[in-house]
């Protein structure tokens, strides 16, 4: 992109008609620097009162945006112009992201972190407690059984029908399954929830039936498109000379699959099954209908309410006691949770895709 | 798999290739069972609020349609604007990760968007009522000061912020991850010969993004657009805790009277719904299922209407 | 097989979880000696229903579970009109009601009590409803039931409106709007809020019948806490929530009679003991009717008062006993001071509580 030369005096024509190398860093501190001399002129006219520091940020970096562009094109032409500021507009829709993402982990970090400190936070249930005090084990524990099912059930039904979409499938029932698997990622999760305790409360003729396993199932309507789709694309994605090759070699098509197709597009999958986890293991209107809540320990999935983080999360928020601060802390305490374990799930797949994707150098 | 032509060479049938197969199909044919069960269970549930009489609903509403009308509207009205926020960004995150940062940092920088999508809608509507509606509330005034003449923006401006604009921004932020994370794991498909062929015809890096990537990642993006689309439009929790509802269809994204969503008002409603109120309840749901299907039958038309990129046709 | 690779996190999550889950430290089988022995009873016992007591019922439950170590009882908060629907389907052994039962649910059968046996509603939680406000630079507002009808209804759009000034002649009232919040979910206080005002305010203020839904546009959030967070974020405004939960904010005082009366227990009380019983049902049935116009300056009108439903006789003798100790501990002084403690209700009057004593004796 830049020459080794920029530094010297004699006009070399490789370098003729670019900017220096790192003038993009210059003109975006110069911009800053611009806009908080701005905002401090305003702060003293008294316009506003304080500085406001997420402004000059924001201001700024339109200002690198027009500043590197105008620059650009007059030195660069307008090619490269563009390229810049496409540059710097992805970049900052990156920092955008970052913005809520900072903004919603300090807020459950600074609320959640002093319940989460207390000793009984991760020994103990909330059975029996009144006010302050007890913990989220119960609810750790509903959490990861019933997810943990959910994932049992969804990601085997989930893969083998995008495999057979994208490697079997002709026809109208492959027309058919993608299709009614792009209706089904709208199903509402609260009508997940109430087909869930339709079901059973039919099955066991039971009209106050609760328990866990009916929330797993309820997540699994509600994952199984997620792990479909987004592993639709990943197979998808496999070139098919990779396919190709191993036909060629006279291996058996199931094997060319378990063996070549999916470690290779192994990576995204896995990521998209980690984003269809995270995205049913904050689920809170199914669980509240069919896993229903409880403030006492339950292991079994197949009987009796069992609690969830999520719904502990909303039941300590929506329903208050006196001392309303116990409540609120543990329920920021419990998303804290939430997110660390979402997070240690997340890493550990990740070494699990590292470790069995081939190794491409990219 | 029918041979169409006796001149095709049949490949010998491995048992191990029959039962693998036929594990795939089942596995597909049991996902439509699912949902047809889904289905079913929802129209029979709603069929009593088809014919339900003014004395079932609350408020002027005289009838099931009525009733659903201004919800309708609400849903797609937030998801839509969602959408527009959303796609965008998650695009450029993408890029960013797939083409911009440094090989070392992408990594975790993708690992940091996904943490996103671990965030329960619990908290994302603490959040909205705590942090975002407070922080936008002032522009809201201004916004309606400046630009009050704008119908969409016309006042008079929520006290509190907790409007469907806001509903949308936080929206957008929940689907992000699910975009991004698509997005990028396509981009970085994108066969290499492609883009080297881009630079080697001394295109910029923008212009080979343009040319390679952003072709060949098309269908992916409608896709995963999609599927974020899909969570917008059934959102429950984080739209019934931040916005602040009214039963009409209001195109004003910055007062207290906002169009509710049809899954918020079924969380709002549900607890306190007994008798012939639950299949009223179950009805909007049946028609939100309606409303995403024909949203992704759309989808659907448009990716088809383009050639398709992907490696395995 | 490629498939335990993506299994893998789940089971290592599930496995984890095991090893986690060795036993709850407050859960332990070990229940002191001297109380275990106090009691006898056993088993398990659901209820269902009104969300607004669930703090309450919470408190209760450690109580009573703490004194019977044999006992789990489980309340949820599924809404007045889900609990008692399934209570009358046999799904719960108790139901609580921010209403008490229609004549026609009376007259339908009962699937948990015993064949030709019907069920009662009784009076256990009394919380004052707060009118609460946010109003930069006032610290105490006077209201009468016509201002706030037409300050609710929208008819009164300024914080300076002649009206709200003439009840607070010393206050600084700003000239901002008012942003009104209501629930945006039904609930039973939203239609003891609307029943205050459909019966104290002026004939044409407030028209609108008592309902679950409230029923004028203005800012809506969900539940009592979104509607405090409202409030709490927000400026110049007013909305109504239960008493306990107001925590910090200002609390508007009513006109009853010639006086203003702000919120206390004891006043909530005094308006429940001096209500009718609800004419033509079973004498047992404690159904109240509460009396909102009241002018007594000791009683103030706008409180909740939520039942609970149970049976007279149960099909299962053993569970009837269950319900029958819950209910009179509940029902007694000491459960109404945990209550009162835990999430801030009005104990029932002596009188009262000795009326609910008296027919769950009769309970079997």
């Amino acid at each position: 992109m830049s020459s080794v030369l920029e530094a010297s005096p004699l006009t070399n024509s490789l370098t003729a008609g670019k900017l220096p190398r790192r003038a993009s860093l210059w003109v975006l501190l110069a911009s800053w620097a611009v806009s908080a001399a701005f905002f401090v002129m305003l702060h003293l006219s008294a316009a506003v009162d304080g500085f406001n520091i997420v402004g000059t940020f924001v201001f700024g970096t339109v200002l690198y945006c027009v500043a590197i562009y105008v620059l650009s094109r007059l030195v660069e032409g307008s090619r490269k112009a563009k390229d810049r500021l496409m540059t710097a507009l992805v970049t900052a829709a990156f920092v955008i992201a970052l913005l809520p993402l900072i903004s919603i982990i300090y807020t459950t970090t600074v609320n959640g972190l002093p319940a989460i400190l207390t000793p009984t936070f991760f020994t103990s249930s909330q059975r029996n407690v009144v006010g302050a005090g007890g913990g989220v084990l119960h609810a750790v524990i509903g959490t990861l059984m019933v997810t943990g099912m959910a994932t049992l059930i969804s990601v085997p039904i989930g893969l083998l029908a995008s495999i057979y979409l994208v490697e079997y499938g002709r026809g109208r029932l492959a027309r058919a399954i993608t299709f009614f698997v792009d209706v089904m990622t709208g199903v509402p999760s609260i009508v997940a929830g109430l087909f869930a305790f339709a079901l059973f409360a039919l099955l066991f003729d039971d009209p106050g039936i609760r328990f866990g396993f009916g929330g797993a199932i309820a997540l699994s309507v509600l994952m199984i498109p997620v792990v479909v789709r987004s592993s639709e694309e990943m197979l998808k994605l496999v070139p098919n000379e990779l396919r190709e090759a191993a036909f060629a070699l006279g291996v058996p098509k199931w094997l060319t699959i378990l063996k070549v197709v999916l470690p290779t597009s192994i990576a995204g999958i896995v990521t998209g099954v980690m984003l269809s986890i995270a995205r049913v293991i904050g689920e809170t209107a199914p669980l509240l209908i069919i896993a229903g809540f409880t403030s006492s320990m339950n292991y079994d999935l197949f009987s009796e309410r069992m609690m969830t983080l999520p719904v502990f999360v909303y039941t300590q928020y929506a329903n208050q006691g006196a001392d309303s601060q116990a409540f609120i802390d543990r329920a920021w305490a419990a998303a804290l949770t939430l997110i660390l374990i979402v997070m240690l799930l997340n890493g550990l797949a990740r070494l699990i895709a590292y470790w069995f994707s081939p190794k491409l150098g990219r | 798999m029918t041979t169409a032509a006796a001149t095709t060479i049949k490949a010998r049938q491995r048992p191990g290739d029959r039962i693998f197969s036929s594990a795939t199909v089942i596995s597909g044919s049991l996902i439509l069972a699912m949902l047809a069960a889904v289905a079913i269970f929802l129209l029979v549930e709603s069929l009593p609020a088809f014919v339900a009489g003014p004395d079932d609903f609350s408020g002027d509403v005289t009838n099931f349609w009525s009733y659903v009308g201004p919800l309708v509207f609400g849903t797609i009205y937030s998801a839509v604007l969602a959408l527009l926020m959303a796609v965008p960004v998650a695009i450029g995150i993408a890029l960013f990760i797939s083409h911009f940062a440094p090989r070392k940092l992408a990594q975790g920088l993708g690992y940091l968007v996904d943490l996103l999508a671990a965030v329960p809608s619990v908290v994302f509507g603490l959040w909205g009522i705590g942090v975002l509606a407070p922080l936008v509330q002032p522009f809201y005034t201004t916004i309606v000061d400046w630009f009050g003449w704008f119908t969409p923006l016309a006042g008079p401006a929520s006290g509190t912020g907790r409007t469907i604009f806001t509903v949308s921004i936080v929206l957008a932020v929940m689907i992000l991850p699910i975009i991004t994370a698509i997005c990028r794991e396509i981009f970085l498909q994108t066969p290499l010969l492609h883009e080297e062929a881009a630079l080697a015809l001394g295109a910029t890096r923008w212009e080979m993004i343009r040319m390679a990537v952003l072709p060949f990642g098309l269908p992916g993006i409608i896709s995963a657009s999609m599927l974020g689309l899909g969570r917008a439009l059934g959102e429950t929790m984080a739209v019934a805790m931040v916005l602040s509802p009214s039963p009409e269809v209001i195109f004003q994204l910055l007062t207290a009277q906002n169009s509710n969503t049809i899954a918020a008002n079924i969380a709002l409603n549900f607890p306190e719904a007994h008798g012939v109120g639950v299949n009223i309840l179950l009805a909007t749901g049946l028609v939100l299922f309606i409303v995403t299907l024909l949203v992704n039958m759309l989808a659907r038309v448009i990716i088809n209407s383009r050639k398709a990129f992907s490696g395995a046709n | 097989m490629n498939f335990k690779r993506f299994g893998r996190p789940a089971v290592i999550a599930i496995a984890a979880g095991l090893a986690l889950s060795s036993c709850a430290a407050n859960e332990g089988a070990t229940p002191a000696s001297d109380e275990a022995s106090a009691s006898t009873l056993t088993g398990t016992l659901n209820g269902a229903g009104a969300s607004s007591m669930d703090a309450a019922q919470q408190a209760w439950i450690a109580g009573f579970q703490t004194a019977n170590t044999g006992v789990t009882i489980n309340y949820e908060p599924s809404g007045s009109g889900g609990g008692r629907e399934a209570f009358i389907a046999g799904g719960t052994d108790f139901a609580g009601s921010d209403s008490y039962m229609s004549t026609d649910e009376l007259a339908g059968a009962f699937a948990s009590c015993a064949p030709d046996s019907k069920a009662v509603d009784l009076p256990v939680y009394i919380s004052p409803i707060a009118v609460i406000f946010n109003v930069d630079g006032v610290d105490e507002l006077n209201m009468d039931a016509d201002t706030l009808a037409k300050i609710f209804s929208g008819a009164i759009t300024t914080w300076d409106d002649a009206a709200i000034v003439a009840l607070n002649p010393d206050a600084t009232l700003p000239s901002d709007i008012i942003h009104a919040v209501h629930r945006s979910d039904d609930s039973g206080t939203t239609k003891n809020f609307t029943d205050y005002l459909g019966q104290a305010a002026s004939s044409g203020l407030w028209a609108e019948k008592a309902s679950d839904t409230f029923p004028f546009p203005g800012e809506g959030a969900k539940g009592t806490s979104g509607v405090v967070d409202a409030v709490t974020n927000g400026t110049n405004m007013i909305g109504y929530a239960d008493a306990s939960q107001a925590g910090t904010l200002s609390t508007a005082k009513l006109k009853v009679g010639s006086e203003f009366v702000a919120y206390t227990p004891e006043a909530a009380a005094e308006v429940v003991a001096g209500s009718p019983l609800v004419a033509d049902r079973a004498a047992d049935d404690l159904a109240l009717d509460l009396n909102r116009k009241t002018t007594n300056p000791a009683e103030y009108p706008l409180v909740l008062v939520s039942y609970a439903i149970v049976c007279n006789e149960y099909a299962d003798a053993a569970q009837g006993e269950l319900v029958k100790a819950y209910i009179e501990y509940i029902a007694s002084a000491a459960g109404q001071a945990v209550a009162e403690e835990s999430a801030g209700v009005a104990p029932l009057t002596d009188k009262l509580e000795a009326d609910v004593a008296a027919v769950l004796a009769t309970v079997k």
